[in-house]
Parts: structure tokens; C-alpha cells; sequence
């Protein structure tokens, strides 16, 4: 039996069904990396929805999409891709068993997606205002009604998807600050933070695309 | 498997670049460049979704396994999109009448 | 010769009361917790299949009006491919033997099993909820804009109910492929695996890219009925081809998660029963990836008339012949395990022979329905039915019998009737080549599809099918008592009754919940068949 296995053979976070934790981290990673694997399906579905219809429809796309606060989504864009930043830097105070460094770059994470996420109820609220929300309360300039209702609609069950992914983070983030404050996670254990990381980033590279795609249509116009 | 630990200041330069093309997306936008503007944004976009995926995912220090699953998952969001495309994109070319 | 005894100490003893059961992580009881559910949900299924066939043996819509008669075909539809077709061998087999096969004690993540077995029980509950508060009409495809718009029905419940299950399978590949990858015993390498393994390994590949593409298309379904956005709706702008698009990407290769598993399952039944290596193993793997990537390439051959482009249907069409290929490849390789081997008739064989009589037959139909020409003509008439049902029944249930037989005395410690089995077998066979062979017929003589009503010229095609179908019910039945039976009353089967090569029969039958008491370390080729089986008996 290999060294590594057999001083690791009692450690509280082997699961049975592994011989070692290095295996089980293999595990845990490939595991992860498959499900994002299958998100990225679960969402292109929708961009290949995006993109045919933005083919069919450029003008009222571009129309609709000057409506969306191009300020608002770039401070987006910046919270997350530093959410993101602050989520590499809690992985690497993992990797060095820093657990007071981890907590605090958990707890920075948290507060910028729950800033990303309240920057986007703001949107949505100015959208509602101004009879954006796709239904029996539209309201769009006439040549471009029908088309800048799809756009609308695209808009909201992308960045909701998006959102719901989010808060979904979040809640990962809390176990993570939670088992990390008990001591679960140490220097020898912190592949739930990793993964959380990818799980994490993966949420921000959505948002990377979203962020263009929605936002910046025909811009140049304005 | 080696755990590569990268050093800090990798995560803050790759983080530059990424507020350099945040930045650079944005103020493009407002330029007309034709049919070049999405092209532009989308290259930037997948600048910046592979630096994420190479240095805070840590990819490039990882297995051929992961490398397997990230190409495979873009590899068949293509299928998606060119078979679904093939069809669109050839509707026009035969007109009855 | 010694006498059997069973094992002191097995997973089924392992622990009493429902929640041993309920809470369990072992993956032999959650494949058990499986054979269970999807059991229930096939005789549901079924059920609405008596009332199809009865209605059809005669030309007048008469039994149930014609928006009931909507419910009876979508209902069957959905409660047989995803409640049934495309968890069953995955699920039950897959479940059981994965561990086993490659030497571990559990798969990679057995709370996520557990999870996953939870999940489709919510899935399927929410289904049973549409169904017992009217149904849905919309047939199992839920084609916009008459399932996003028109339809009157319980599309949302059946639509989220589908959308939960489809994470179930999800969950379920992940699981296998971090467990192939992962946690194979030393010394059993890619190519020591038993091909049961590559199927599955290859289904898995196909769960997790193509069922993320039906939750999407599903949860849109949903969205647009009660938001009425319009994505799939042309009076809003919206395109109903793209609802087809995105609903093939995924329906397309998940006839392919249905019949890969029951390819793997003959695979190793030919090669027990032959007591030879399978011929061509690494072609055999090879063919099972080669099916999963191929299978995602031909979605467009179900939108030949669906107002597709005409240069895509003719790429889908040629992609659609390529792959027949690596199914035909695998036809091959198991006639010629056959040839110069030992053959015994037990049972599984027996299922092994009709899946691979039946699947041809099947599969050659989708070589005629790969043409576009051909297709135009026969496209929602009943040749396609024999088609699916040639593959799926034909196929699939053919596939998963004969393992369900090869492995019972594994997973119960007991022995079944073989002279019962092979009656049952012998009218399975019967029923079902009855029930389906003149739906070829009718399909190309021109009965429509999803019509419970037809010109009285198709009366006796219709009667011979609802006549095969009466017999291929009885057929089912027998082996649910027999099998039953034996779990109390069945001859002690011992670790390994076949005398077969695999880790799975060095093991105590039934295994022991860690499956191994020592971890194995394989230092033999799959399907050993060369040296004496003995060598490889615990």
C-alpha cells in the first residue's frame, strides 16, 4: 500500500469508497469539470437561440438592446471578473492552509456576486418601469415591437439563468466559509474549495459572453 | 498529480488584462466597424474566457482528462451550432417558384 | 461438489428496515431502488399500450374520443423513453455492476447515486401528477408552437417533470465516467475492461452533452406557455423548426443511451455463452465511442419534412448513413464470436440472439429512413413505429432481459426457472415480432401515425399487431413471477453458476456491500476464456 495511502487511511475526509485522497480529489475535480461540461450545453442551447434571432432581426435587437444600461452591465462585469479574482486568491490561501486569508477572500466573493446581484435587480426594476418586461404590459416603439419582445425575453431568461446560478454560488460560498471556519478544510484538504472555484469562474465566463452579446449590440449608433 | 501552485502575481496581471478587455469591449462598441463590431467583441470575449480558464481555472497545469472534458464541451457546442447553422443559414438558397 | 451456501454477511442483509433502504449509499440497492421504480413506471406505460392496441383493432375511433386517444399515445411516449427506455439498463445494471466490474467498492459519488435515484422519483411523480389530472396531448415530442400554445393540457407538470428526471441521468453518466476514469483496480486497464464498461462509459458521454440541451428546450417550453414569450411561436417572431432543432440534439442521441447499454449487456452474454473472447475487441470498444459522437451528428434526419433546408437534410441524411457503421461493426463482431464457439441456449443467450436478429431488422429500417427520398413517403406513418419499436423493444428490453437474467443469480443469490424462462423468452419473441412486423406494413401501405381511426382495408395488419401485442404482454408477466419466485424459493446460485470470466463472478452471489473483501488486482485479459475458469473464482 502506497505511503501516501496509508498515512491519509484514517484522515477524517476520506471517503470509503476512495483509497487516498489524492484519488479522491482526482475524483472530486473530474467530477466538477463534467458538470460544468454539461452547463455549457445547458446554456449554449440558449446562445444558439440567441443567435439565430439576432441573424433574423438585427434593428429591433440593436433597438432593444440600447435600452439596457450599458454603465450598469459594464460595473457588472467588473464586480464579477473580481469576484473572481478574490475567489483564485481564496483557492490559493487553501492551497497554503492560510485559513483566516480564505475566510476573508470567501466572504469578498460573497459580498461582490451579492453586489453583482443587486446591481441586476436594479436593472430589472428600471426594465419593469419602463414596460421592458415582455407580456401584456410591453410597450416599444412600433416598428420594432414584436422583435424587441423576443430580445426582452431572451434578455430575462439568460441574465435569470445567469442569476440563478449566482445565488446558487452563494450558497456554495457559505458551506465553503462554513466548513473552512470548522477546520475542515486544510492544507492537505481543500479541493471543495477548488472545485467551488471552477463551479465559480464558470458563472463569470456566462457573464463574459452575456455581457457583449446583450449590452453592446449596434452601439455605435448612439 | 502535482498541485501547481501559481504565485499570486499571476492571478493580479491576468486580472489586469481582463479589466484592459472589459474596457477595450465596451469603448469598441462604440465605434462603427460594420460586421466587424460582434466579431470583435466575441474575440475579446473568448480572449477573456480562456485566460479565466487557463489561469484561475488552472487549466493550463492541468490533466489531459481536463483538457479532454474543456475542448470536448466547446468541440460539441460547435456541433450545436454549425448542424443547427447548416440548416438557417441555406434556407434561402432554394426558392420554389 | 460443495455445497452452496450463501454468504453470511451481503448487501441485502446488510442492514434492515426502510431506511436502510431509503438512506442507502450502496450502489447495489440503489440499483435495486431502480428496478423498482422503473418497473413500476414500464407497467404504466404499458398500460396506456393496452389501450393503443385495443382501440386499433378496429378502424373506427371508437373506444376513447380523439383528444383522449392524444393522451394515450403522448403519455405512453413519455413514460416509456424517459421513465423507462432511457434510465432502465444505466440505472439497474449499470448501477450493480460498474463498481464490480472494475474492482471498486462503490462508485465515485454515492450520495450523488442516491440523489439521482431521489431525483427521478420527483421527476416521475410530477409526471404521474399531469397524468391523473387529465394528461397531455401533445404527443412525447412537444413539437411548437401546439405544446407552447395551443394545447389545453398538463404540458407545464409533464415538462418540469421530464426537465427534473433529465438531471437524474445527468447526474447518473457523471457519476460513471468519474468512476471509469477513477477508480478502475489496479491492473485493469482501459483494455481489461469488460465491454459492458465501454457501452457504458460511452452512454454516459452521451447523458451528460445531450441531456443539458432537453432541460433548455424543456424548461423554454415552460417558460413560453405561461410567459407566452415567443420562441419557438411565428406569430411572435419566433421559429417552431428551432424547437425541433433543439429537441433532436438531445432525443436524437438519446435512442443511442437507450440501445448503447443493451449492446454492452449482449456483448458480454456472447461472450459467456460462446465461452470465447468477443471478436474484435477493440473495434467492439472503439464502435461504442464511435456510436455516442456519430449519434450527435444526425438530429436533422427527424426534420426531413419539418421545413429544414433541403443541403442540411442531405447532410444529416449521409451522416445519418455513416452511423450505421460502427452499429453494424458490432453485428459483425458478435456473429463472429459465435462462429466455432461452445454455445449453450441458456436464456440470456437466448435474448442475446433475438436482440441481435431484431436490432438488425431495426436498424436496417433507419439505413431506409436515413434516405430523404424514401423517408418523405414513410416519415409519421407507422413504418417508422416498427422502426423505434424494433430497436427500443426489439433492442433495448431484449437486452436488458438477457442481463437481468445472466446477472439475477448475482444480485439475488438465486437461481430462476430456466425451463419457464425459456417459454417466456420464446413468446416475447413471438409477441413482439406479431405486434410489430405488420405495422411495417401498414406504414408503407400508409396508415398514419398517432390516428386511432383508418380505412378498414388496414383492419387485420391492426388485429395481427393488437394480437402480438396480448402475447408479448403475457410474455412480460412470466418473468416478473418467476423471478420473484426465486428470491425465496430459487436453487442457491453460488458465486458463479455460469462459469463465466469477469471480477464480478469472483465475488460472492450475492456480494458482500464493500462487493471485494480483498481489493482485486487483475492481471488477465477481458473474456479470459483460455485458461480454466477456476483460476478466477473467489
Amino acid at each position: 500500500m502506497l505511503p501516501e495511502a496509508a498515512h491519509h487511511a484514517h484522515h477524517p475526509a476520506l471517503a470509503h469508497q476512495f483509497d487516498s485522497l489524492g484519488q479522491q480529489k482526482e475524483a472530486a475535480t473530474l467530477g466538477m469539470w463534467v458538470f460544468l461540461l454539461t452547463e455549457v450545453l445547458f446554456f449554449g442551447g440558449m446562445f444558439l437561440t440567441y443567435a439565430i434571432y439576432r441573424a433574423w432581426y438585427p434593428e429591433a435587437f440593436a433597438a432593444a438592446s440600447h435600452e439596457l444600461d450599458v454603465t450598469l452591465g459594464t460595473i457588472n462585469t467588473v464586480v464579477l471578473i473580481t469576484s473572481s479574482l478574490t475567489m483564485a486568491l481564496a483557492v490559493h490561501a487553501a492551497q497554503l492552509g492560510q485559513r483566516k486569508l480564505v475566510l476573508w477572500f470567501l466572504v469578498a466573493t460573497m459580498v461582490l456576486g451579492a453586489a453583482f446581484l443587486g446591481i441586476k435587480s436594479v436593472e430589472y426594476y428600471h426594465k419593469f418601469e419602463e414596460h421592458h418586461v415582455p407580456g401584456p404590459g410591453f410597450q416599444f416603439e412600433r416598428e420594432y415591437f414584436r422583435h424587441a419582445q423576443l430580445f426582452f425575453s431572451l434578455y430575462f431568461i439568460m441574465t435569470g439563468l445567469h442569476a440563478l446560478h449566482m445565488v446558487i454560488g452563494i450558497g456554495i460560498m457559505l458551506v465553503m466559509f462554513w466548513w473552512t471556519w470548522r477546520g475542515t478544510i486544510t492544507r492537505d484538504y481543500y479541493s471543495p474549495i477548488e472545485i467551488s472555484g471552477l463551479y465559480w469562474h464558470f458563472v463569470d465566463i456566462v457573464w463574459i459572453f452575456l455581457f457583449p452579446l446583450l449590452y453592446l449590440i449596434g452601439r455605435h449608433g448612439s | 498529480m502535482t498541485d501547481h501552485i501559481l504565485p499570486k502575481r499571476v492571478y493580479y496581471t491576468i486580472f489586469g488584462i481582463l479589466m484592459l478587455g472589459t474596457y477595450l469591449t465596451v469603448q469598441i462598441a462604440f465605434f462603427d466597424l460594420g460586421r466587424l463590431n460582434t466579431v470583435v467583441a466575441l474575440t475579446i470575449a473568448v480572449i477573456k474566457a480562456t485566460l479565466v480558464v487557463l489561469f484561475f481555472m488552472h487549466v493550463k497545469y492541468s490533466t489531459r482528462l481536463t483538457w479532454a472534458v474543456v475542448l470536448g464541451s466547446i468541440f460539441w457546442l460547435g456541433i450545436m451550432f454549425v448542424l443547427t447553422m447548416s440548416d438557417y443559414l441555406t434556407r434561402a438558397w432554394l426558392t420554389y417558384g | 461438489m460443495a455445497t452452496v451456501i450463501l454468504p453470511p454477511r451481503h448487501y441485502l442483509n446488510d442492514g434492515y428496515g426502510i431506511t436502510s433502504w431509503l438512506l442507502t449509499r450502496d450502489h447495489k440497492r440503489i440499483a435495486l431502488l431502480y428496478l423498482a421504480a422503473v418497473t413500476f413506471f414500464f407497467f404504466v406505460g404499458g398500460a396506456f399500450a393496452v389501450l393503443i392496441r385495443v382501440e386499433l383493432a378496429t378502424p373506427a375511433g371508437d373506444l376513447v374520443s380523439d383528444e383522449t386517444y392524444n393522451k394515450l399515445f403522448t403519455m405512453h411516449g413519455v413514460m416509456m423513453v424517459f421513465f423507462f427506455l432511457v434510465p432502465v439498463i444505466p440505472a439497474v445494471l449499470g448501477n450493480f455492476l460498474v463498481p464490480i466490474m472494475i474492482g471498486a467498492k462503490d462508485l465515485a459519488f454515492p450520495k450523488l447515486n442516491l440523489a439521482s435515484w431521489y431525483i427521478y422519483i420527483i421527476g416521475g411523480l410530477f409526471t404521474l401528477y399531469a397524468l391523473v389530472t387529465g394528461g397531455v396531448d401533445t404527443g412525447w415530442t412537444f413539437y411548437a408552437p401546439f405544446s407552447t400554445v395551443a394545447s389545453t393540457t398538463k404540458v407545464i407538470p409533464t415538462a418540469l417533470g421530464i426537465f427534473i428526471t433529465g438531471f437524474s441521468s445527468i447526474l447518473t453518466g457523471l457519476n460513471f465516467i468519474v468512476t471509469i476514469h477513477r477508480m478502475r483496480a489496479p491492473g485493469m486497464t482501459w483494455f481489461r475492461m469488460p465491454l459492458f464498461l465501454w457501452s457504458t462509459y460511452a452512454t454516459s458521454l452521451i447523458m451528460v452533452l445531450g441531456t443539458p440541451v432537453l432541460a433548455i428546450t424543456i424548461l423554454l417550453v415552460a417558460v413560453e406557455r405561461i410567459f407566452r414569450f415567443g420562441f419557438f411561436d411565428p406569430t411572435l417572431g419566433g421559429d417552431p423548426v428551432l424547437f425541433q432543432h433543439l429537441f433532436w440534439f438531445y432525443s436524437h442521441p438519446a435512442v443511442y443511451i437507450m440501445v448503447l447499454p443493451a449492446m454492452g449487456v449482449v456483448s458480454e452474454l456472447v461472450a459467456a455463452f460462446c465461452r470465447k473472447p468477443v471478436f474484435g475487441y477493440s473495434f467492439v470498444a472503439f464502435a461504442s465511442v464511435g456510436i455516442a459522437v456519430l449519434g450527435f451528428l444526425v438530429w436533422g434526419h427527424h426534420m426531413f419534412v419539418a421545413g429544414e433546408s433541403v443541403y442540411a437534410a442531405l447532410v444529416f441524411s449521409i451522416l445519418s448513413f455513416l452511423v450505421a457503421i460502427p452499429s453494424a461493426v458490432k453485428v459483425f463482431n458478435w456473429t463472429a464470436t459465435m462462429y466455432k464457439g461452445a454455445i449453450s441456449w441458456d436464456t440470456p443467450m437466448l435474448y442475446a440472439i433475438g436482440f441481435i436478429g431484431l436490432f438488425t431488422i431495426g436498424g436496417l429500417t433507419g439505413l431506409f429512413l436515413a434516405a430523404v427520398g424514401l423517408d418523405v413517403h414513410v416519415t409519421d406513418t407507422y413504418f417508422i413505429i416498427a422502426h423505434f419499436h424494433y430497436i427500443m423493444v426489439g433492442g433495448t428490453i431484449m437486452g436488458y432481459l438477457g442481463g437481468l437474467h445472466y446477472w439475477w443469480p448475482k444480485i439475488s443469490g438465486r437461481l430462476y426457472n430456466e425451463m419457464l424462462a425459456r417459454i417466456s423468452a420464446g413468446i416475447i419473441f413471438i409477441g413482439f415480432n406479431l405486434t410489430f412486423f405488420p405495422q411495417f406494413i401498414l406504414g408503407y401501405l400508409g396508415m398514419p401515425r398517432r390516428y386511432h381511426a383508418y380505412p378498414p382495408d388496414f383492419q387485420v395488419l391492426n388485429v395481427l399487431s393488437s394480437a402480438g401485442a396480448s402475447i408479448l404482454g403475457v410474455g412480460y408477466l412470466i418473468p416478473m413471477i418467476y423471478l420473484m419466485w426465486s428470491l425465496r424459493y430459487g436453487r442457491l446460485a453460488g458465486a458463479n453458476p455460469w462459469g463465466a470470466v469477469g471480477l464480478e463472478w469472483t465475488t460472492t452471489s450475492p456480494p458482500p456491500t464493500e462487493n471485494f473483501t480483498e481489493t482485486p488486482v487483475v492481471t488477465w485479459e477481458a473474456y479470459d476464456y483460455g485458461a480454466p475458469v477456476e483460476g478466477h473464482v473467489a
